[in-house]
């Protein structure tokens, strides 16, 4: 089966001053995945995001979103292109000065008129879809916890159905329980919603339980991608440190075990 | 069989007979059409019916909103006692319309709003009661604050100098040329009309007074006030205030610091010293600016313009200004650290407290100078 990539990064460089983070990256993302991106700290995983997401302008290198060529789109197009993507940020940065509620209807009533009834319907349908009680959508984020803040970020990443959604370090500041709850989460929303996701994680647990394929960034490229088995075989020092280390150990355990009960 | 159709596009269309109905969508039930679809829906009479049939099998793309639609239809079909089934429904939009089902959890609304005349009333109350918390908490601030001087003071290694040294130049050196030209203008204007009103009894000289009476007491050291709590009152708040978001505060009291004595006491004491030194300029700049007019205007001499200056200004006005100004300083500090330190949750509270930082500022001054008015006159100063 052919698979259809519905972001490609073809030989993106990019620098700050004289400091060279990705020289000559590829990276593939295909429809329907879940794409897993890990890197040591300073291997540039946030400004690759960035950069696919265009907050960040590659030195050199082309990048293409749905068939189209970053710069060589007119406005139009690129506000089409941003339409079918949702971001989820670290912290979920949500509009403080406005509750989940109108959040979430932020990128609606930009991109599309509907009247203010069906905003409130759509609005509360994402906020159960990502589990959040109903309570929380007059509420401001400030009032939230962490957790639910994240929940509330991804709400509002899914605002507009996106095909592809991304996440930065979804789980960081979770406790255990909450992070794999939201892994549980991001899923379903996978399976229902047939979305592609991509995420820059920190998290083994993640990697194992939700991607079905992992790119690892060292050596300012995208070094080996591949499924998590493959990972595992690899002889690299890092990434042999990364997977087989004491946390990568216990991961493959909660794994086997999650896959006995 | 009629098309339902809203635009050019038609989104599905209707059999029915009088006990039932069958519905086929069709096209795409995406969020990007879902308000023609909901207005198209709206046209269709489903009520009345014992059966109503949705067959999926003509449908294009389905999303969460065109799920949500769907599922409100059938909802509101099956409140009214009808028996609905879904037909030819693929795997992926049954799993989308069992989990819009679940999100069938409408957000309370928020309370109704009450009269208005109530409500002009209730703020109106609200904010008197503000005002009155404000004040007390500012005065028991004022007492902290000076607690921590004196204490300041009786170990002065506790000071932070090179803080303090920091803000006399952000507030004070960096402020010299905008005092200066504002200060100048002010004082040019002031001798203009004064020329122009004294003029028509022939006591064009008498300007020299008015300038000199006027910017030596009151307006140098008043301009100079308003411009620091516009620039540093501000500048305070906002830095302190996104410090306490960024939970630096908090992070500061658990190392044992004290956010009064490190972050209020060097920003208190730079303005305690600064307002003088500003208002100095300031009146200085005002005296030059209305030289320049009555020299121009009314052909006085600089020499001689000096010479006036003597006659009309004694020393207490002079000194009377710089009685005021570190105790203007003070408040203007003491203002903006403190609604600093009240800001909390969101960006929006910065922009909120920075404002009443500036509001409570220049009112403070006002009231303090008008405490020393009264104060200087019954000394007969």
């Amino acid at each position: 089966m052919v698979r259809e990539a519905v972001i490609s990064v073809r030989g993106v460089r990019n620098q700050f001053g004289t400091q060279v983070i990705h020289d000559r990256l590829d990276l593939d993302i295909f429809r329907g995945e879940v794409l897993g991106i890990v890197g040591g700290s300073g291997t540039g995983k946030s400004v690759l995001l960035r950069t696919i997401l265009g907050l960040n302008k590659p030195a050199l290198g082309r990048i293409e979103l749905f068939g189209h060529t970053r710069g060589d789109m007119t406005p139009a197009q690129s506000k089409a292109v941003e339409r079918r993507w949702g971001v989820l940020f670290q912290d979920g940065a949500l509009f403080s000065s406005l509750t989940v509620a109108q959040n979430i209807q932020v990128a609606l009533k930009e991109h599309l008129s509907m009247p203010q009834f069906l905003l409130e319907e759509i609005a509360a349908v994402k906020i159960a879809l990502v589990g959040l009680p109903p309570e929380a959508g007059p509420k401001y984020p400030s009032e939230l916890s962490g957790g639910m803040r994240k929940r509330a970020g991804l709400a509002r990443a899914l605002a507009l159905d996106p095909e592809v959604v991304f996440l930065d370090e979804p789980t960081a500041g979770l406790d255990p329980i909450g992070a794999s709850a939201f892994d549980e989460l991001i899923k379903n929303l996978q399976a229902t919603l047939g979305l592609t996701v991509f995420m820059v994680t920190h998290d083994l647990d993640s990697l194992y339980a939700i991607c079905d394929r992992i790119a690892v960034l060292a050596e300012k490229r995208v070094l080996v991608n591949g499924t998590i088995q493959e990972m595992m075989l690899q002889d690299h020092p890092w990434i042999k440190e990364y997977f087989h280390g004491p946390r990568g150990r216990a991961a493959v355990a909660a794994k086997e075990r999650n896959a006995l009960t | 069989m009629s098309d339902q159709a809203v635009g050019s596009q038609t989104w599905f269309d209707v059999s029915e007979d009088a006990a039932s109905i069958l519905l086929r969508p069709m096209g795409d039930w995406i969020v990007v059409h879902a308000a023609a679809i909901d207005a198209a829906l709206l046209t269709v009479d489903v009520y009345g019916r014992k059966a109503a049939t949705f067959d999926l099998s003509h449908l294009g793309k389905l999303d969460t909103s065109g799920a949500w639609l769907l599922y409100r239809t059938t909802r509101t079909l099956e409140r009214a006692g009808t028996h609905v089934t879904v037909a030819g429904a693929s795997a992926a939009q049954a799993t989308l319309l069992n989990a819009v089902a679940k999100g069938d959890k409408p957000i309370h609304p928020e309370p109704p709003l009450g009269n208005v005349f109530t409500n002009i009333v209730v703020r109106m109350g609200h904010a008197l009661e503000d005002a009155a918390h404000t004040t007390g908490a500012i005065v028991s601030f004022l007492g902290l604050v000076l607690e921590t001087l004196f204490r300041t003071l009786l170990d002065p290694r506790r000071l932070r100098i090179t803080s303090t040294a920091y803000h006399m130049e952000q507030t004070g050196l960096n402020a010299v040329p905008i005092v200066c030209l504002i200060t100048f203008l002010i004082g040019a204007v002031m001798a203009y009309q004064g020329a122009e009103q004294l003029r028509r009894f022939g006591a064009e000289v008498f300007t020299v007074n008015l300038v000199a009476a006027g910017f030596l007491r009151e307006i140098g050291i008043l301009l100079t006030a308003i411009m620091v709590a516009g620039r540093s009152g501000s500048a305070f708040t906002a830095q302190i205030g996104s410090m306490k978001l960024r939970e630096e505060i908090d992070a500061m009291r658990t190392m044992g610091l004290d956010p009064v004595e490190v972050l209020v006491l060097p920003r208190v004491i730079a303005l305690i010293i600064m307002v003088p030194v500003l208002g100095f300029i300031a009146a200085m700049m005002g005296l030059m600016g209305g030289g320049l007019v009555v020299w121009l205007e009314l052909g006085m001499s600089p020499a001689m313009y000096i010479e006036r200056l003597y006659e009309a200004a004694d020393f207490w006005d002079g000194a009377v200004a710089f009685v005021k100004a570190p105790f203007f300083g003070l408040m203007i500090g003491l203002i903006g650290c403190f609604e600093g330190l009240k800001v909390e949750g969101s960006a929006e509270s910065v922009g909120q407290r920075t404002t009443a930082s500036v509001v409570e500022g220049i009112f403070t001054v006002i009231v303090v100078d008008a405490v020393f008015s009264i104060m200087f006159v019954k000394l007969g100063i």
